[in-house]
């Protein structure tokens, strides 16, 4: 870690990198979001395509049947969200093996890559929300109210004990998650009205309020990739100047407390969603994907380089 | 000074914490609101074979449209959010699309929770609702020969049968369809089918349609009957060969029909 404190002319001068950042390097600069559609829509494409046209990947061996909820690829493997199935479990209903190895292998996957990965990378409501966040730093809307993000939490803690109350899965029923990939897979309800009070919440009233504030979705995926997530936003403290453009285009800029994050070496917080915002955006680069593992080794290599 | 700073700070700590349990409160009541309304949406919602029963469905269903998804006849859909069906569950009209009782059941193969019971081997013996025949608009009822539904019934001759009676003023028969509860499936093949403009004959869940007799009531007339089993005149070769069991005592007996008076 470097013993010299950056000054204000070098945060000047990195904000001047990105403003004069030349069209193929902005392009470049994007390639996270692209990347992020792709694996949404992508995701739901398969669903479709096996819902409607028949899509299979040998005979008789359908691609990718169901939803979000529950899902089986290629024949073979199950996959569940483990959040539904615990709301379930709480029911006191006893689940069937298939939706419980299912839920277990979703869970292993973003135990280990980062529970938030699922709302930047598959959650399609994440695109609305971002779409949002878009127009509402466009059209500069001004902040009503502030709230805790920890809201979240108590909404999960709630969802929980709902579901033992009432007897029904409490989130799964009102989720406009489901309802958004439900209806796009199955057909249209009036799900649709859900997200546009989600857009309009987010744009108008709230900054990041669904995705960021309320979804408890959200809130057990931050739980789950808290201490295990193995890929990481690396932060190079040696070479950032505090600019703060990182945390300016973060939906959840809490979790980039420049301080804390030098300290660890890495975006430590289960909150961040691996949306990959910061990291292209950085105009020192000190900001970047990396495993979790080769995280302080290569931080000592860029203090050694960079005095 | 420190004193009454920390009263001040104390009290307004506790009605932050009366503010916070009003608003989480209030939230989950709305929330609690929502979710009885909407499960206790429509009771007239058929469910795929094998379904548990509605309470245990609607909890274990994780609606992941796996069923519809697998029913080769796009019998099956999801009920859409804000529709009068409980959002997300898999649902049939039978008048669009029957359940046409694939004897492999794919969709509650394909179900990865439980919600459509793996216990269901034979098709036949699901029981997805019960088919009920208006008789004031039964064309059969009403003399004319159809009997669409009787020829239509994958179980016919067990879950719909024909009545004969005969008419006052003609030689020809009227051919009465009757449906049978412990061999209908409620798959809905004689509602796509009844040739009338609204249908004649349709299927509802059980509750909707069925009544209970209730445990008090003692049928006389009828062998199963334990309280005549000693004076029963007519039972096939039970007379004389062995001696008359004493009955077992009925719940509900009284001096009334033991004999006391």
């Amino acid at each position: 870690m470097s013993a010299i404190e950056p000054t204000r002319q070098d945060a000047q001068a990195s904000l001047d990198k990105i403003h004069t950042r030349t069209l193929p390097q902005r392009l470049w600069s994007w390639r996270y979001i692209v990347l992020r559609r792709l694996s949404q829509l992508g995701i739901l494409l398969m669903f479709f395509g096996t819902a409607h046209w028949g899509w299979q990947i040998a005979q008789d061996v359908p691609l990718l049947t169901g939803n979000l909820s529950a899902s089986k690829f290629a024949g073979i493997l199950p996959m569940a969200d483990p959040f539904a199935v615990l709301q379930i479990f709480l029911t006191g209903h006893v689940l069937q093996t298939e939706v419980l190895l299912g839920a277990g292998t979703v869970f292993a996957f973003y135990l280990i890559l980062g529970g938030r990965v699922y709302c930047a990378w598959v959650c399609p409501v994440n695109m609305v929300t971002d779409l949002a966040n878009w127009l509402r730093m466009r059209l500069d809307v001004r902040p009503i109210f502030h709230i805790t993000r920890n809201v979240r939490y108590l909404m999960l803690a709630a969802a929980l004990v709902l579901s033992v109350v009432s007897g029904v899965a409490a989130f799964e029923w009102v989720s406009p998650i489901g309802m958004m990939h439900r209806e796009i897979i199955f057909g249209l309800g009036l799900g649709f009205i859900a997200l546009l009070a989600i857009f309009l919440f987010d744009l108008l009233i709230l900054k990041n309020g669904w995705c960021g504030h309320l979804c408890p979705l959200g809130a057990f995926w931050s739980v789950i990739g808290h201490h295990t997530a193995q890929l990481r936003v690396r932060f190079d403290a040696s070479t950032c100047t505090h600019c703060g453009e990182c945390a300016r285009v973060c939906p959840e800029p809490q979790v980039l407390n420049l301080k804390k994050i030098a300290e660890v070496g890495y975006v430590y917080s289960g909150e961040c969603s691996n949306c990959g915002r910061c990291s292209p955006l950085c105009p020192e680069g000190s900001l970047a994907f990396d495993l979790r593992p080769l995280i302080r080794k290569h931080n000592e290599r860029s203090a050694r380089v960079t005095p | 000074m420190a004193m009454a700073e920390k009263t001040v700070t104390r009290r307004e700590f506790l009605l932050q914490v009366a503010q916070g349990t009003a608003v989480a409160a209030t939230g989950a009541m709305l929330w609690l609101y929502m979710l009885r309304q909407e499960a206790r949406a429509h009771p007239f919602a058929l469910r795929p074979p094998g379904a548990l029963p509605e309470p245990d469905f609607l909890a274990a269903c994780i609606k992941c449209g796996k069923c519809v998804n697998d029913c080769p006849y796009d019998t099956l859909k999801l009920a859409p959010a804000g529709g009068n069906l409980p959002i997300g569950t898999p649902f049939f009209t039978p008048r669009d699309i029957p359940c046409y009782l694939c004897p492999d059941i794919p969709c509650m193969k394909a179900c990865p929770t439980g919600a459509l019971s793996p216990e269901l081997n034979n098709i036949n013996d699901s029981r997805m609702g019960l088919a009920v025949i208006d008789i004031e608009n039964c064309l059969s009822w009403r003399g004319l020969r159809c009997e669409i539904c009787h020829r239509e019934c994958p179980l016919k001759g067990k879950a719909i049968t024909l009545e004969t009676h005969p008419r006052p003023i003609s030689k020809h028969a009227m051919f009465y369809p009757m449906v049978h509860s412990d061999a209908c499936t409620g798959c809905g093949i004689c509602e796509k089918a009844c040739p009338t403009e609204e249908p004649a004959i349709r299927v509802f869940p059980h509750k909707m349609v069925q009544g209970k007799i209730g445990e008090h009531y003692r049928l006389g007339w009828t062998f199963e009957t334990e309280i005549t089993q000693d004076f029963k005149p007519s039972a096939p070769s039970a007379a004389g060969s062995a001696p008359a069991k004493a009955p077992k005592k009925a719940p509900g007996m009284d001096y009334l029909n033991e004999g006391g008076l």
